[in-house]
């Protein structure tokens, strides 16, 4: 089973790039070989998000960005199932 | 002039839906969905597993804004070049399918996008994935909607034949073979099943889905 990457993305805080790759090298693996195989044994990588979150919450405070304030697929219930 | 009523005068929204076959598996394959090559920046903000095994997430992606001359004539002031963009999704292993919402968090006044993406097994032509694309596109922009939804709904189709020649070169790099080849051939098998299938079932399906329709 395999999760594509096409591009190695860069993070929107110029100085967690490095913390969001590790997290997203961990979360491929786990999701290919234990989550879509339906293996519900812990996730190994809450480490690596934390330490990523950190700083990446803090660079979008930084900037402002309105990422906070719509629910989780809040604009979604609007929208009719076609 | 009543600014309310002349708001909701422009606010039409535009909706459009999509289908389209494509053979691969979605047991073999789980692709990464936002395949624009405008997106500069790209970051998880929310990650759940729920009690039933989906999988939640929400990202931030920030793109270059790319506005022909003429609507930037109309922000005399500039605008900022970036466009931030939410997208949550669900991923569903056992109910095999794979649905994202997506929108931008500026630039709203000009133009407002939401998408929703559903993936899901075909329910026509067995061993191939359905994706259904839907998007709402709206302006507020006094006295321009029209001309702006025209060139959203334009860029629409077009981010969709980019996305899907994304989505092909990357199942082209899974299985080894040049992009063109995998998908006219699987949609030729394809359809060939599908003729086979229709012989042998009391009742065609209902809905009449060609591959490769986009509207």
């Amino acid at each position: 089973m395999v999760t594509i990457s096409l591009l190695q993305m860069n993070s929107v805080g110029e100085a967690c790039t490095d913390l969001k790759r590790e997290y997203d090298q961990c979360f491929n693996r786990w999701f290919a070989e234990k989550f879509l195989k339906g293996d519900r044994s812990g996730d190994p990588c809450t480490e690596t998000f934390r330490r990523y979150q950190r700083c990446v919450q803090k660079a979008i405070k930084e900037k402002d960005i309105p990422v906070d304030g719509v629910e989780f697929m809040g604009p979604n219930k609007d929208k009719p199932e076609s | 002039m009543d600014s309310c009523l002349s708001s909701s005068e422009s606010m039409l929204k535009h909706y459009k839906t999509s289908y389209l076959t494509v053979s691969f598996c979605l047991t073999q394959l789980c692709v990464c969905v936002s395949t624009s090559t405008h997106v500069l920046t790209e970051d998880v903000v929310y990650r759940e597993v729920t009690a039933d095994n989906r999988l939640f997430s929400r990202r931030l992606l920030m793109k270059t804004n790319r506005l022909p001359r003429w609507a930037e004539s109309f922000f005399p002031g500039g605008m900022s070049r970036s466009v931030y963009i939410i997208e949550d999704s669900i991923v569903d292993p056992v109910n095999r399918s794979l649905t994202t919402y997506t929108w931008n968090l500026n630039h709203t006044t000009l133009m407002s996008v939401e998408e929703r993406c559903v993936f899901k097994d075909s329910a026509e032509q067995p061993a191939t994935t359905q994706l259904k694309r839907e998007a709402w596109i709206s302006s507020s922009i006094y006295g321009f909607s029209k001309p702006i939804q025209e060139f959203g709904l334009a860029r629409f189709k077009s981010n969709q034949v980019k996305a899907m020649k994304g989505l092909e070169y990357a199942l082209s790099n899974l299985q080894g073979e040049t992009p063109q080849r995998l998908l006219r051939d699987t949609v030729k098998d394809a359809s060939e099943k599908a003729k086979e299938a229709a012989k042998t079932l009391a009742s065609a399906a209902a809905v009449p889905q060609k591959p490769q329709q986009y509207v």
